[in-house]
This record gives C-alpha cells, sequence and structure tokens, in this order.
C-alpha cells in the first residue's frame, strides 16, 4: 500500500474521512439547464465534499428514469462532453469535481486525449460503470498518468475474491452500489447497502461511498454507520428537474449534511 | 470461425462491458453454456427439440424463375419454414433450456420486429418459463401482430418509450431489467450482440444454418461449395450462423445491412451494449438512430464477430435502400411464390444490384440465407404500396 499513489479525489477525501467526517458527494446531471454551474457552486457551500457530474450520454445503461430524464433534456439543449468539460474548467468551488459518464464517450475521444483533457479542465476523478476492472486496464493507467482518479464499483454481486482486486485497484473511493438494480430513489433503504459498505470497509482504507437509491437524511445516516459516505443521485436530480433550482438542490444537501454531522 | 479470446474477443472486438453487477452472471453464462455446448445430453434435447419442435432441417430451395432471370443459381437457405417463421428459435430454443439448466425461471427478451419476441414466449410457453419482452412503442406500432402473438403465447410485453423507441432501447432496458433481478432471471439476447459470452453463444446455437446449408449446397452442387453466401445483417445472427458454415471455404461471404443502420458501412468502432463493435455515433460519441423499412435491421451496431471479419476482409459487408427492399419483396414473391420478410429482402436487393452490375458474374452460385417470412410485414407493405 505504501507504493499507492493517489491522486487529489483521494487525498481530499481521505483527509476528511479521518478526522472523523462523513462524506457526501452529490450528482448532478452536466448540461440540464442554464445554471447547473451555479447548482455546483451552491452544492459546495451546502457541505458536498465533492461533486459528481453526469456527462449525458444517449443510452445511459446503468440509469433509471430519473436520470434518464435529465440525459435527454441536456442532450436536448445541445450539450457534448466539449461543452460540459469547457465549462467545468471554469467552474472551481473548492472541492474535487468528478465526472462520471459512459466509457464510449471516453473512448470516442480516446482514452490518452480524454484523460488529458480532464486533466486540464481541473477534474478529479471518472467513474465510469460500464467499464468494469477486467476492461478497465488501459483506462486506468492513461488516468493515473494524467493524475486522475479513475473510480472503480462493486456491487451486491460481486464475489469476495474479485471484490478485494476491485478495491485494490480503485483510486479516489470505492463506489459500492447499495442494491442490485439501476439508479433511481427508493423509499427503502436495502440491506444490502450495508452488507457490501461491510464487505468493502472490511477490504479497503480507500473511502468507501454507498451510492445508487440513498435518497434522504434517514437513509444516508443508516448507511453511513459503516459506510465513509454516500452518492446522492437521482433524489437530486429529481428536485433539479421539477425546477427546485440551486436553492433546493442546496436545501436537501444541506438536510444531509445536518443530519450526519448532528451524528459524527 | 473460432472461438474469441478468454476476454471474449474476436480481434479488437467484442469483451464484456457491462456494469459491475451483471459481471458474476456473465461469467455463470459462460460456464453454463460451455458445459451445456459439450454435454450430449444438452445437446440430444436440443437437437430434438429443433428437429420435432421447430422444423429442422430446413430445406434449400433452388429459385426456378430467378435463376433463369439473373443468369445464376439462386439457392434459398429456408429459414421462413421453421416453426414461428424465421430463424431466431433456433436461438432461443438453446437459450431457453440452458435458462432451465441454470435455474433460472424468469426468462427475458428484447425484440424489434417481434420475431425474437414471438420465439422467446414460444419457448418459454414451451418450457415453462415466465417471459417479458421489452419492445421500443415505435416497434410495438409497427408489429401490431407480433404484439398479439406474443400475448396470446402467455409473454408480457412491455412498451419501451425511452431514446428513439426501438430495439436499441428495447435492449437499454432489458439490460436495466437484468441488472435488478439477474439473481432470478435469464436474459435471453435475439442476436450476436451484447456482452461475452452472448456473441459467440448465439452464433453457435444459429450456426445449425450454416452447418445444413453446406450439405445441402454439397448435395445441390454436386459437391461443391456456392461463390457467394448472402445474408442480411440487424446484429448479425443469421448471417454469423450462416457464414459459420463457411468460412473455411472459398465462398464469398457478403453481410447485407440498410442504408440507414450501417454499422459496418458507416459505423466506427465504440463501446455499447456490452461490447466494442463498430457503432453510427455522432462526432462526440452519442450513438445515432438507425432507420430502415425493417424493424429488424433498425439496430445502430453490428456484433463484435462481424466487425472483426469486416476488419479482416472475409466477409464484406454491402448496404441497400428501402425502394431496392421492396422491389426485391415483389418480386421473389411474384416469380418463386414466397414471401419474405423484409429483413432477408435486403440481401436478395444486394444480389439483384450485384447481378445487374456484374458483380456476381453470371452463371455463379449464390446462397442466400431467407431468414424469415413475410407474414409479419404485409401490413406494414400494405400501407406503404396503398
Ligand atoms: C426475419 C429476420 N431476419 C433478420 C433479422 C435480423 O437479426 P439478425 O441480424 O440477428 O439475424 C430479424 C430480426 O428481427 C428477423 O426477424
Amino acid at each position: 500500500m505504501s507504493d499507492r499513489i493517489m491522486g487529489p479525489l483521494e487525498e481530499c477525501l481521505r483527509a476528511q474521512r479521518d478526522r472523523g467526517r462523513k462524506l457526501i458527494v452529490p450528482y448532478i446531471t452536466g448540461g440540464l439547464d442554464d445554471e447547473w454551474t451555479e447548482v455546483i457552486s451552491a452544492l459546495a457551500v451546502a457541505g458536498a465534499d465533492a461533486i459528481e457530474i453526469g456527462i449525458p450520454f444517449s443510452d445511459p445503461v446503468m440509469d433509471g428514469p430519473v436520470i434518464q430524464e435529465a440525459s435527454v433534456r441536456a442532450l436536448e439543449r445541445g450539450t457534448t462532453p466539449q461543452s460540459v468539460i469547457a465549462e467545468l474548467s471554469r467552474t472551481q468551488v473548492g472541492v474535487p469535481l468528478v465526472v462520471m459518464t459512459y466509457v464510449n464517450l471516453v473512448a470516442h475521444a480516446g482514452f490518452h486525449r480524454m484523460a488529458k483533457t480532464l486533466r486540464d479542465a481541473n477534474v478529479a476523478g471518472v467513474i465510469l460503470p460500464d467499464l468494469p476492472l477486467d476492461e478497465a486496464g488501459e483506462w486506468m493507467s492513461e488516468a493515473a498518468a494524467a493524475g486522475i482518479d479513475a473510480v472503480q464499483l462493486v456491487a451486491p454481486t460481486t464475489p469476495d475474491e474479485r471484490l478485494a482486486r476491485i478495491c485494490e485497484a480503485s483510486r479516489g473511493f470505492v463506489y459500492a452500489v447499495g442494491l442490485l438494480g439501476v439508479t433511481g430513489e427508493r423509499t427503502e433503504l436495502a440491506n444490502s447497502s450495508l452488507v457490501i459498505a461491510q464487505r468493502c470497509k472490511d477490504e479497503t482504507t480507500t473511502p468507501v461511498l454507498v451510492g445508487v437509491g440513498v435518497s434522504n437524511p434517514e437513509q444516508a445516516v443508516a448507511i453511513c454507520s459503516v459506510a465513509d459516505g454516500v452518492v446522492i443521485g437521482s433524489a437530486l436530480v429529481r428536485r433539479l428537474l421539477d425546477g427546485q433550482g440551486a436553492e433546493g438542490a442546496a436545501g436537501f444537501i444541506g438536510e444531509i449534511r445536518a443530519a450526519l454531522d448532528s451524528r459524527w | 470461425m473460432g472461438e474469441p479470446s478468454a476476454a471474449g474477443r474476436f480481434g479488437d472486438f467484442g469483451g464484456r462491458f457491462v456494469p459491475e453487477s451483471l459481471v458474476p452472471a456473465c461469467q455463470e453464462l459462460e460456464d453454463a453454456f460451455r458445459a451445456a455446448w459439450v454435454d450430449p445430453a444438452f445437446r440430444a434435447e436440443l437437437d430434438d427439440l429443433l428437429h420435432y419442435y421447430a422444423g429442422r432441417p430446413t430445406p434449400v430451395t433452388i429459385c426456378r424463375q430467378l435463376s433463369k432471370e439473373l443468369g445464376i443459381t439462386l439457392m434459398l437457405k429456408r429459414e421462413d419454414l421453421t416453426h414461428t417463421g424465421s430463424h431466431k428459435i433456433n436461438n432461443v430454443l438453446g437459450q431457453a433450456l440452458l435458462a432451465k439448466r441454470m435455474g433460472k425461471r424468469r426468462f427475458i427478451a428484447e425484440t424489434g420486429a417481434g420475431q425474437h419476441g414471438v420465439a422467446s414466449a414460444t419457448a418459454a410457453a414451451l418450457l415453462g418459463l415466465d417471459c417479458v419482452v421489452y419492445m421500443g412503442e415505435v416497434d410495438v406500432h409497427r408489429q401490431e401482430l407480433n404484439v398479439f402473438r406474443m400475448k396470446l403465447l402467455g409473454a408480457e410485453v412491455i412498451s419501451v418509450t425511452s431514446g428513439a423507441r426501438t430495439l436499441k432501447d428495447a435492449i437499454n432496458d432489458a439490460l436495466r431489467d437484468w441488472v435488478a433481478s439477474v439473481e432470478t432471471t435469464y436474459y435471453c439476447i435475439g442476436s450476436v450482440v451484447g456482452p461475452h459470452p452472448y456473441p459467440f453463444m448465439v452464433r453457435q446455437f444459429q450456426r445449425v444454418v450454416g452447418d445444413e446449408a453446406r450439405e445441402q449446397c454439397r448435395e445441390l452442387l454436386g459437391g461443391s461449395v456456392p461463390d457467394f453466401v448472402v445474408a442480411c445483417v440487424g446484429g448479425g445472427s443469421n448471417a454469423a450462423g450462416t457464414f459459420a458454415g463457411f468460412a473455411d471455404t472459398d465462398a464469398r461471404l457478403v453481410g447485407v445491412e440498410p442504408e440507414g443502420g450501417a454499422a459496418n458501412g458507416r459505423g466506427i468502432a465504440g463501446v455499447v451494449h456490452g461490447m466494442r463493435s463498430n457503432f453510427l455515433q455522432d462526432e462526440a460519441g452519442q450513438i445515432e438512430e438507425a432507420h430502415s423499412i425493417s424493424a429488424g435491421l433498425d439496430y445502430p451496431g453490428v456484433g463484435p464477430e462481424h466487425a472483426y471479419l469486416s476488419a479482416i476482409g472475409r466477409a464484406t459487408y454491402e448496404s441497400v435502400g428501402d425502394a431496392e427492399v421492396l422491389d426485391a419483396f415483389r418480386r421473389l414473391s411474384s416469380t418463386e411464390g414466397i414471401l419474405p420478410a423484409l429483413e432477408p429482402a435486403h440481401a436478395l436487393a444486394w444480389i439483384f444490384r450485384a447481378c445487374d452490375s456484374g458483380e456476381i458474374p453470371s452463371g455463379s452460385t449464390v446462397l442466400m440465407t431467407l431468414s424469415g417470412r413475410g407474414d409479419k410485414d404485409v401490413a406494414e407493405i400494405m400501407e406503404i404500396l396503398g
């Protein structure tokens, strides 16, 4: 572990975690509307530890109806990977920015070129949910060379031996998918969220964040009894689709921040 | 056509680009398929179903009139004569038996033209599986009759309203279902697409088409192989199955894509639906919609083995337009008394064009896979022709 190179995302998240803070990483769809970069600033002020920005893709197979709709809206406004990245490079909010997208958009530009472009835009990490460990070798080395943390995902179906390898390979944080399913709000917290978080925590000192299906402060608190933090996606994006804007987004993430901070 | 690499690659193409939740399931499927494929009991049961239930072997018919008109020997491999009316049944019977063997009772599928959906619903009814079929809303309207057939067979048909609402989007929603249901559900992909092992497995289940045709051509041609072997390409399963029987011969292999969905012709390499292959995409890498008169070929990608065969030059890929396809449909119907599905009418349209241009020299022997019958398309064609 001593020779493990970590990038800016992991350094920052480890530091926050190590001082006893639970981590919140909200997700928004890049290019959703005219004020999406203002939402990023508001989320940082509201207590986000990093912010995940989705670059919309035509075929988002890991996403449920809410993020699908956000992707369609963004694409219909003419949003492209270039336009999102250009705006991100002008958006400095004091917390690391993480891009989440699908591998085709990265492969299309070329792994080497995209890694460099993202680094130049001050993006600290990248999540590609359709690029599992076995296919990720080339991307991970290009990302590492550019100084970007390539986040890997584990799922409830991941066997132990594989989970250990993914935890070892992941940079930035380990993204633990909390349930079997695509992104979307759930009324009940899946028990699998706690199980997967514990399995990862037993394996690695890299921060472990649970995402997919985390929808409200109570669920975030429950998960953080085991995990280092949460990724909040659909619950936030739905508020943006409903027109609640930067203020509504910040209010929601602020509630989760307060709930976590009151416990830890 | 051999095995893919251990990572499921045909050259640079293929692989397993799926969300982590599905990686173990793809591995489990690969193991189960490999074990079944070498298990004589499994093969015997499959052969039995293909023979007594699906009606195999299907004949090869020499076109009497068209051969004369074109100055060639035109032979049709008659997948239209199978139970449910297309080659899709070959693959589905194999996968449904595999699902049973793996203990998965829920059987999901995507469909474009509805032929794979109908075949899936049929096999599920026969083997006692619960069937759910995802179908783009546009195709639900284009292929009303097949939707009704699936329902009669006891399947649930889910109309997909995301994206372009055709086959690509039906695959997306089937994948999303599978991500959530993988522990109890078998995903029966209808073509040589998707993550490893699907492209390989579906080709193996379809190679019965090519293996039979090789034997039948040998008989009809006094021991030789055809000069040309032609098939239409949506995802590419009937073509892959056909080519598999002739790849080790001198036959020229030709896949025919629709002009508006020519992934091998106009597409570029990308990663979608679990595989690295050729796809129609815009300058940013967003996947474009395919457009063709036939729902079964409305797919912006192509199976990875076809991308590979194209790259190494073993097969060539041509494209034809809707108008030529309609002409071919009418010409086969009126000269030979065979109503083809619009998909294989693409292959025939290219043969007509190539005979005209001399690309197929007169005196050639040409085998074409007639992948399905035209009944499903008659209503649509009636509307178009007025
Ligand atoms: C009759 C027929 N032929 C061909 C196809 C295209 O599929 P593939 O390219 O996998 O053979 C379809 C698909 O629905 C079909 O119904």
